[in-house]
């Protein structure tokens, strides 16, 4: 299956706020359907500001976004972002949580039993149909995450930007987080970012790695894993390419400071 | 201003944060809690049957207020239909009150929280308004309100305004910025964000804001009534005093304080029963 344009694809991209000088400068990403690419770098180097760029959330000082060969200048109905807090809204369930914002005004029109059928969907999907009734404060962090997910998922989004989304979780439940993640992309074959500082995280899940580092920032190197998945059992043949992210992920804090 | 705000809001949060932790430490010490409320209860009235009838001469004014003869009196009180009837009245001022303030804090306080240069152009304004006693407007309301009810409900409404206008705007400066980015990413327009995440995400501070304003509508109630009424309780102080009815007087304190303090009980209710449902 192949697009005429990337799903999502960022151009000469370049961050600043006031007069600090630029913080992120001349970034570019394209991203096809079902492809998962993991944007690696020191902490503060502004990689969440990134993912927001692509997000719609925050416009770039120079160099655009576009969705579907369509330039963004704000937020994209069918681009969905997730951060390390959940965001669930503590009034509302976990079912009513999935399904916010799917009646908003400019997202796509849909009937109310086309809702409730995305929102069933995904919640099964993530596998928290036995707790679709309880409040945020009920669910364990590693639900709360899943059902972060679902409300993704719910607006069956092309593309789907992660910052940093199982930080916060146990190695377990992180693991499980990771498989299930793989699973939603593989079905949906959602274009896929992924923001971590976890190296092996993002060996285990992305077929490629972009490396960002420097001041301003920029990409220093770039990746490209083609072993199947699942990788949990072949972590030993990523070796190589572990050492070579180790070193230039080490000599991006050396130029960082 | 915002120490005051976040010093209410921060007492919020944690009530929030913990609830079943508070009521299981509630729950374990309740009983024992219990006992000793009754204790301070009983040594209160303790002092004032010694204070009243054992220091008192028999004769004198101070004997005409002990326990006896109040709590004689308290009982006739309470089987006439006159007190209910005051009482009532009494009520109906303090619920016109509320929802005056509410129908006005609610949404200027969204106002003021939602938008910084608004929150700079009232804040001393607000300050300085909140901290004129209600009771000084009474003479202006008279005299623009005329007698009755109106002035009455306009100075309960000034009492009770403040504390709901400056929760609302604080519970709006501690919604989590992660709800409000969600609603952004989601394409909401200004009006879903505020009816979807801005006003359930402030319920919280709302009912705080409510719970202070009963407590100040009730202190401010009597005296307000003490002017231009024939009905409701401060008018009953008035009357018991111009009859020399004494201890009917004093069964009016008590009765005055009873209904203020189950006002405060049920606020506080209302307030734990809407938070773990609503904001936990």
């Amino acid at each position: 299956m192949s697009t005429a344009h990337p799903i999502l694809e960022a151009r000469e991209i370049a961050l600043g706020y006031g007069n600090a000088g630029p913080l992120i400068t001349d970034f570019g990403l394209a991203l096809n359907a079902g492809e998962i690419v993991t944007i690696l770098g020191p902490s503060g180097i502004g990689k969440s500001s990134l993912i927001r760029v692509l997000a719609g959330l925050q416009q770039p000082n120079t160099g655009h976004v576009a969705v579907d060969g369509q330039v963004i200048r704000n937020v994209h109905p069918r681009v969905a972002i997730a951060f390390q807090n959940p965001g669930l809204l503590p009034w509302l369930n976990l079912e009513r949580n999935v399904a916010f914002g799917l009646s908003f005004a400019r997202q796509l029109r849909l009937s109310s039993a086309e809702r409730r059928a995305r929102t069933d969907a995904a919640i099964r999907k993530v596998g928290l149909d036995h707790a679709r009734h309880r409040l945020p404060a009920e669910l364990s962090g590693g639900m709360a995450q899943r059902a972060a997910l679902a409300r993704c998922l719910a607006r069956q989004p092309k593309a789907l930007l992660l910052d940093e989304p199982f930080g916060a979780l146990d190695e377990i439940t992180r693991a499980d987080m990771q498989s299930l993640l793989l699973s939603v992309v593989r079905e949906f074959r959602t274009a896929t970012v992924l923001v971590t500082h976890d190296i092996d995280e993002a060996l285990l899940l992305s077929d490629r790695i972009v490396l960002i580092g420097g001041a301003p920032a920029r990409e220093l190197a770039q990746w490209r894993i083609d072993h199947p998945q699942p990788r949990h059992d072949r972590l030993a043949e990523l070796g190589r390419i572990r050492i070579e992210i180790v070193q230039a992920l080490h000599a991006a804090i050396v130029r960082h400071h | 201003m915002s120490e005051v705000i976040d010093g209410i809001a921060a007492q919020n949060d944690v009530s929030q944060r913990q609830p079943a932790e508070r009521k299981l430490r509630r729950r374990s010490g309740a009983p024992l809690r219990f006992v000793h409320g009754l204790a301070g209860l009983g040594l209160i009235v303790l002092a004032w049957w010694i204070a009243t009838d054992l220091l008192a001469a028999p004769d004198s004014l101070e004997a005409r207020f002990a326990p006896q003869a109040t709590f004689s009196s308290l009982f006739q009180l309470l089987s006439s239909s006159d007190l209910a009837l005051h009482v009532a009245v009494s009520l109906k001022r303090i619920l016109v009150g509320l929802v005056l303030a509410l129908a006005i804090g609610v949404p200027v306080g969204l106002v003021v929280g939602l938008n910084k240069t608004v929150e700079a152009a009232t804040s001393p304004a607000f300050q300085l308004l909140r901290m004129i006693s209600p009771l000084s407007w009474m003479p202006i309301a008279v005299m623009v309100l005329g007698v009755g009810d109106y002035p009455i409900y306009f100075l309960l409404t000034f009492a009770a305004v403040w504390p709901i206008l400056l929760n609302t705007a604080a519970g709006v400066r501690h919604l989590d910025p992660a709800w409000l980015t969600l609603s952004r990413s989601l394409c909401a327009t200004p009006w879903e964000n505020l009816i979807h995440v801005v006003i359930p995400g402030v319920v919280g501070h709302v009912l705080t804001g409510v719970r202070l304003a009963i407590g100040i509508l009730w202190i401010v109630l009597v005296p307000c009534e003490m002017l231009g009424v024939s009905a409701g309780l401060g008018y009953m102080i008035l009357d018991t005093r111009d009859r020399l009815a004494y201890s009917e007087l004093m069964a009016m304190v008590i009765v005055i304080g009873l209904l203020g303090f189950l006002l405060d009980a049920a606020a506080r209710a209302l307030h734990s029963r809407w938070l773990p449902a609503s904001s936990e």
